[in-house]
This record gives C-alpha cells, structure tokens and sequence, in this order.
C-alpha cells in the first residue's frame, strides 16, 4: 500500500529543502509518495528540475501562503 | 540520467566560497554527477575533528547569509557524500602543512590525496575553483 510522508523544510534555503527530500526518498518504497513543504522560492523550481533529471515522478507543487507543497513519487 | 564528472578544487576559507562549493558539490552529486573534492589551503582546517566552523564573510551577502537558516557548509558536503557517493579528498601537502593525521579529519573524508593524482583524475572532468 502507498504511503504519503511529509517533510517540514520551512524556513531553511536552497539547497536545504533538496538535500531533505533527497534524504527522504531513499527511506520509501517505490510508489511512495513524499510531500515537501518548503517556503525557499528557488526551491520550488529546482526540486522539480531534480525530480525530472533523476526521474522520479512530479506529483503537484501548490503555493499557498507563501509555502510550497511538493510531491513527488518514488518510481526506482 | 547523464553521468557528467565534476571535480571541485576549494582552496578558501570564506563562507561564500565554502558554502557554494558545497551546494555544487552535493547538488552535483546528487543529480547523477560523479562528484571529486580537494580541500586544500585554507579549506582544509574545517575538515578536522573538533575545528571551529565558522568561516568568515567576504563580503556582506556572508554577513546576512550567516543571519539565515542556510545548510551549513559542512553539512552539505557530508550530504554529497553520503546521498549522492562523492569522493572528498583532503590534500597531502595540507595536510602535512597542518601537520594532521587522517584520523584527525571527519569521517566521511577520503584518503589524503597528493595534487598529481586529482590532476590526473580530473583530465576529462568540469573543473570548479573556489
């Protein structure tokens, strides 16, 4: 059964919010879902980048508030 | 997933410096780079156990930037090591300058590695100074 996990990274700056998913990720099973929440606008766009290049999948990325709401899916 | 190879040369002791030589060399590794260090010159003195970490500013952006919740630049390069297999090499000739011993540095560092080895090693690699 796939499991959604998130991860607070509010607060703290680029490349912060990367390195903790990154961390994350390799704790899930593939097909796992992990939620990031981040308030670093440059993280916003390059988690996506990071997610596209390594080729996990993009779930949604939602602002609201001045925080981002990332999921991605564990695909290997 | 391309396998580019990054090797990144750091020589400062600036927080600036340190801290983007960090974010290339954990986000590199990260993203499927094969990632190479050497802390040489006034790098390498945080790389030793027990070391005071705080580099000082260049500039002001280090000044505010030390204010913030960035990662810390140690902590980013043990992050390019443990979750994206970089190798960081601490210099042979620093590290007789320092007069240290390798297990006098952190864990997650390689073996000293003299400059003609890394010269060799980084032939057909990016090459990146700070």
């Amino acid at each position: 059964m796939a499991e959604r996990k998130t991860i607070d990274a509010r607060g703290t700056f680029c490349p912060g919010p990367l390195m903790e998913l990154i961390a994350g990720i390799k704790l899930l099973e593939v097909g796992d879902e992990l939620e990031v929440l981040s308030s670093d606008k440059g993280s916003a766009s390059d988690i996506p980048e990071w997610v596209n290049k390594v080729g996990h999948e993009m779930v949604s990325s939602t602002e609201e508030d001045g925080v981002w709401h990332i999921v991605v899916r564990k695909t290997k | 997933m391309s396998t580019s190879k990054i090797s990144i040369l750091v020589v400062s002791g600036s927080l600036e410096r340190l801290q983007m030589a960090g974010m290339v060399a954990s986000v590199g590794a990260v993203s499927g780079s094969e990632v190479t260090v050497f802390l040489s010159m006034n790098a390498l003195q945080y790389f030793i156990k027990g070391s005071d970490t705080s580099a000082p500013a260049e500039g002001p952006f280090g000044d505010v930037m030390a204010q913030k919740n960035v990662p810390p630049f140690k902590s980013l390069f043990e992050n390019a090591v443990e979750l994206g297999d970089a190798k960081i090499y601490p210099c042979s000739m620093a590290m007789d300058v320092l007069d240290a011993d390798a297990e006098d540095l952190e864990s997650y560092l390689s073996e000293p590695l003299g400059l003609t080895k890394f010269l060799n090693d980084a032939a057909d690699h990016q090459i990146w100074t700070f």
